[in-house]
């Protein structure tokens, strides 16, 4: 009985193969693969019919499907394609069986339904699991990536230090800008740390109150701290929603920040003069030729 | 009113989104970059509060249109512990997290209209308007 099951559908694998392929096309008409051309859907779905033949005769799941499913995700195709393509097969099959058995009672029925589903549950289920497998593997790099980006900090000159801030700042971002200020202002030795917003898309009463700490912790420990990046319509919101910045300098780009840095570092930028001169004497010398 | 559009607040991360779907949304409206951002933050306080004292709610959107005069209404829905004291909640400075206690007071000066229900054990909503002008 039970290999029997199998060699209908074994035997019989084209016409099981060509009512399946009928099945998807029909399904193709009003969802996402329409955008694909027709060549690479077919040679895809007659890739897909072999894969899942290829686990029934092997009696198991095999590397094709992981292979398969892998070259899915790297294209980009939806799990839906393949969720409803085994969901399809099922149908087709449990039709084809039907239809080529004369004597049907609910003992058989039930039988051809529970192999039927031996045969693709286990292939549906490693399916999703590579999917879901890829997209987390893809959030946890992302999220690392993330981390990495979050609270740079950046020795420009002795004493002088910047930390650009991009994106979003929620709780978890916001406790590591406050480590990487404290710990790298004792690293580099900075008398100054320059906090650039330019790239904060909203400053909220959080994101303020987690800068104002921020600052309070780097006056702490003797240095100064200037907000600098504010966009004039930021500014308005941070004067709108009644927050006090007074406590520590801000500025409204980077540019200024880092002169008034200068200025407390003792420090002033002082073009070379020498450099003209010696360009003129070469004018001068080549025109006395 | 035309539509209504919500953002349920779940996660730290909704905040973002519901920023995201209101800056969106006030663009489309005619908002300059100002009352853009005006908007953005008074969503990023609504939302908070939801994230940090109910744990769960909404943030809807709702574009108004009368013969005179557009706007967008943002309702904040959440079915936390309630408010006990509205009137402190709205003085400056009060919050019972350690913030700065900005966030009600702050978003009633960023908007035109602001109107907060909220009963103990209930829930709480705040209803806020900005018209474009």
């Amino acid at each position: 009985m039970e290999t029997n099951l199998k060699e209908i559908v074994l035997n019989n694998s084209d016409d099981i193969v060509r009512m399946w392929l009928e099945e998807i096309e029909k399904n193709r008409k009003h969802d996402y693969t329409s955008t694909i051309s027709d060549e690479l859907f077919e040679s895809t779905n007659r890739e897909f019919v072999n894969v899942i033949f290829s686990s029934l005769e092997k009696k198991g799941l095999t590397n094709d499907i992981e292979g398969f499913a892998e070259r899915l995700i790297n294209l980009g195709w939806p799990l839906s394609y393949l969720t409803d393509g085994m969901q399809a097969f099922r149908r087709v099959t449990i039709n084809y069986i039907l239809s080529q058995s004369t004597k049907v009672d609910t003992d058989y029925f039930s039988e051809i339904l529970s192999k039927v589903d031996e045969w693709v549950d286990p292939i549906i289920n490693q399916l999703v699991n590579e999917y879901s497998g890829s997209w987390e593997n893809i959030v946890s790099l992302q999220k690392v990536a993330l981390q990495e980006l979050s609270a740079p900090l950046i020795p420009v000159m002795e004493n002088i230090t910047v930390m650009p801030l991009i994106g979003t700042i929620d709780t978890e971002r916001a406790k590591q800008i406050m480590e990487n200020l404290l710990d790298g202002v004792i690293k580099h030795h900075s008398e100054v740390v320059l906090i650039d917003i330019t790239g904060v898309p909203v400053v909220d009463t959080m994101v303020a109150h987690h800068i104002i700490q921020a600052a309070e912790a780097v006056r702490l420990i003797g240095s100064t701290c200037i907000l600098v990046g504010i966009r004039p319509e930021i500014a308005q919101t941070i004067v709108n929603l009644g927050i006090d910045l007074s406590k520590f300098p801000t500025k409204s780009s980077l540019r200024k920040g880092f002169e008034s840095a200068l200025e407390i570092t003792n420090r002033q930028i002082v073009e070379l003069e020498g450099q003209h001169k010696d360009i003129e004497e070469l004018i001068d010398s080549l025109d006395g030729e | 009113m035309d539509f209504q559009s919500c953002v349920n607040i779940k996660k730290e991360w909704d905040i973002v989104g519901a920023r995201q779907l209101g800056r969106d949304i006030s663009k489309k409206i005619g908002f300059g970059t100002v009352d853009q951002a005006r908007i953005a933050t008074a969503i990023s306080e609504l939302a908070r509060n939801i994230y940090l004292y109910a744990g769960t709610g909404k943030v809807c959107f709702e574009t108004i249109e009368n013969l005179n005069e557009k706007g967008l209404r943002i309702i904040a829905i959440d079915e936390g512990p309630g408010i006990r004291d509205v009137t402190q909640v709205m003085e400056d400075g009060f919050s019972t997290s350690g913030g700065l206690g900005a966030g009600l007071p702050g978003v009633k000066r960023l908007m035109d209209e602001f109107d907060v229900i909220s009963r103990q054990g209930e829930g709480t909503e705040v209803n806020v308007v900005k018209w474009l002008r």
